[in-house]
Parts: structure tokens; C-alpha cells; sequence
């Protein structure tokens, strides 16, 4: 398990609010720090891969851990 | 980052066809895209500083309706007064409890994100609208002013 800077619980949230409270922390946070994400949103998963595909910010992983999706997220330069 | 950009022509005033403009254009401005929003005919009800949405089962067959609603309250069912103001109701209570946010919530999102948005001139004269009932954060424009936004645009959607 990495070690992390931030982290945001998004759980009970529905599409695009994982998303955008995500993108909000990222913006307070330095290139190259860790964000740890846990959401319960089935639409998540793909959703953050598209996002990091997107935006430039490395998805480090993602996996589902008691019907709960923890994703990693490294912010890009 | 990307240096994209996406157009959205907002024409529904339903508290249901409000959450594809605002869904699209939040999670686009999240993602880098310039974003600008022209907001026409019903559209404009989007744009009220007063919110009040409302959706209704009348001519829609595809709304699901629930505990089993539809069976007894087919087609004209729907055309009984208070319907609509029930039917908003437990639409509201379902996105609140589903997680969902809130119109105002997206919009707020949508104008912390620097989302352009522009209502339409003509709609505001045709309907007699008081530009004083939108919220402040709009330009008012025309299909020029839209379309100098579109020609330059990755994605443009009509919704």
C-alpha cells in the first residue's frame, strides 16, 4: 500500500461528483502527490481511468474492496 | 492537460433535461475542456436565480414511475392535476437519496469551473423574461455569439 497525501471519501456519491470533488482536491495538491480515493459509485471506475487519460494524472490503481472502489490517483505535472 | 473545448445548446426546462447540460459541462470544465453553455427557449429556465424545476409523467412513457404507478395510472392518469407537483416531488427525494446533486449544485459547479454561459436574447424578448430573474454569472447573446464559440469547438451538442 503507497503511502498517500490526500484523501477523499466520495462515498454515496453519484456521477460526476466523484469526478469533480476529485479534480477540486487535485488542484490544492503539488505534482507527483498521491491522492487515495474511495467512492461506492459502480460508474466510477471507468469514469477515473478516462479522467486520467484525460487530464494528465497517472491512475496508480483501482480496485474494488467490499463493494467499495479505492482508487489511486498521482497528480501530473 | 487538454486544451479542447465543448459547446452545449441547453432548450429543455424540465427539472429531468436539466442534468445533461450541467452533468456534461462540469465534468468537461474538470477535465480541462473550455466549455460554453448557450441556453435557449426553455432552456433559459436554467438559468432563473429561482430555481423551480419541475417533471412531469405527461407524455413521457418512458419515465419509470413508482410502485408500479403505471399500471394504475395509465396515459390520461398522468394528466390528473397535482401529478406533476408528485411527480417532482419524489423525483427530488430519489436524487437526493440516490446521491445525485442537485441542479443548483451543478450549476454552481459548472460556474466555479469558469463554464461560459450565454442566454439567448431573442428568447428573453419573445417571452418577456426579466434579465433581473437570471443569475448574474451569464452573458446575453444571439446564434452569432453562440456560433463564434462553436466554430472553434472539439464537441458541440444541441440538448
Amino acid at each position: 500500500m503507497s503511502e498517500t497525501d490526500q484523501e477523499l471519501d466520495a462515498r454515496g456519491l453519484n456521477c460526476p461528483l466523484p469526478i469533480l470533488r476529485a479534480k477540486k482536491t487535485l488542484n490544492g495538491m503539488s505534482a507527483g502527490e498521491l491522492l487515495k480515493i474511495i467512492a461506492t459509485d459502480p460508474g466510477s471506475v471507468k469514469d477515473f481511468q478516462a479522467f486520467a487519460t484525460q487530464t494528465g494524472n497517472e491512475l496508480m490503481s483501482s480496485s474494488e474492496e467490499n463493494g467499495e472502489f479505492h482508487f489511486l490517483l498521482k497528480k501530473g505535472g | 492537460m487538454t486544451d479542447k473545448s465543448m459547446t452545449i445548446i441547453a432548450t429543455k426546462g424540465t427539472l429531468d433535461w436539466a442534468y445533461p447540460p450541467f452533468i456534461l459541462s462540469s465534468t468537461a470544465a474538470a477535465l480541462g475542456y473550455n466549455v460554453t453553455m448557450f441556453f435557449t427557449f426553455y432552456g433559459l429556465q436554467l438559468l432563473k436565480k429561482d430555481l423551480s424545476l419541475s417533471v412531469s409523467p405527461l407524455g413521457n412513457p418512458g419515465m419509470p414511475m413508482p410502485m408500479s404507478m403505471d399500471k394504475w395510472f395509465p396515459v390520461l392518469g398522468t394528466a390528473i392535476p397535482g401529478m406533476q407537483a408528485m411527480m417532482t416531488g419524489m423525483m427530488k427525494n430519489t436524487i437526493k437519496s440516490k446521491g445525485v446533486a442537485s441542479v443548483a449544485e451543478l450549476r454552481d459547479l459548472c460556474i466555479e469551473a469558469d463554464v461560459k454561459m450565454i442566454g439567448c436574447q431573442m428568447t428573453i424578448d419573445l417571452f418577456d423574461l426579466n434579465p433581473k430573474d437570471l443569475i448574474d454569472e451569464i452573458d446575453l447573446g444571439g446564434a452569432a455569439t453562440y456560433l463564434d464559440h462553436a466554430g472553434g469547438s472539439d464537441i458541440n451538442l444541441f440538448i
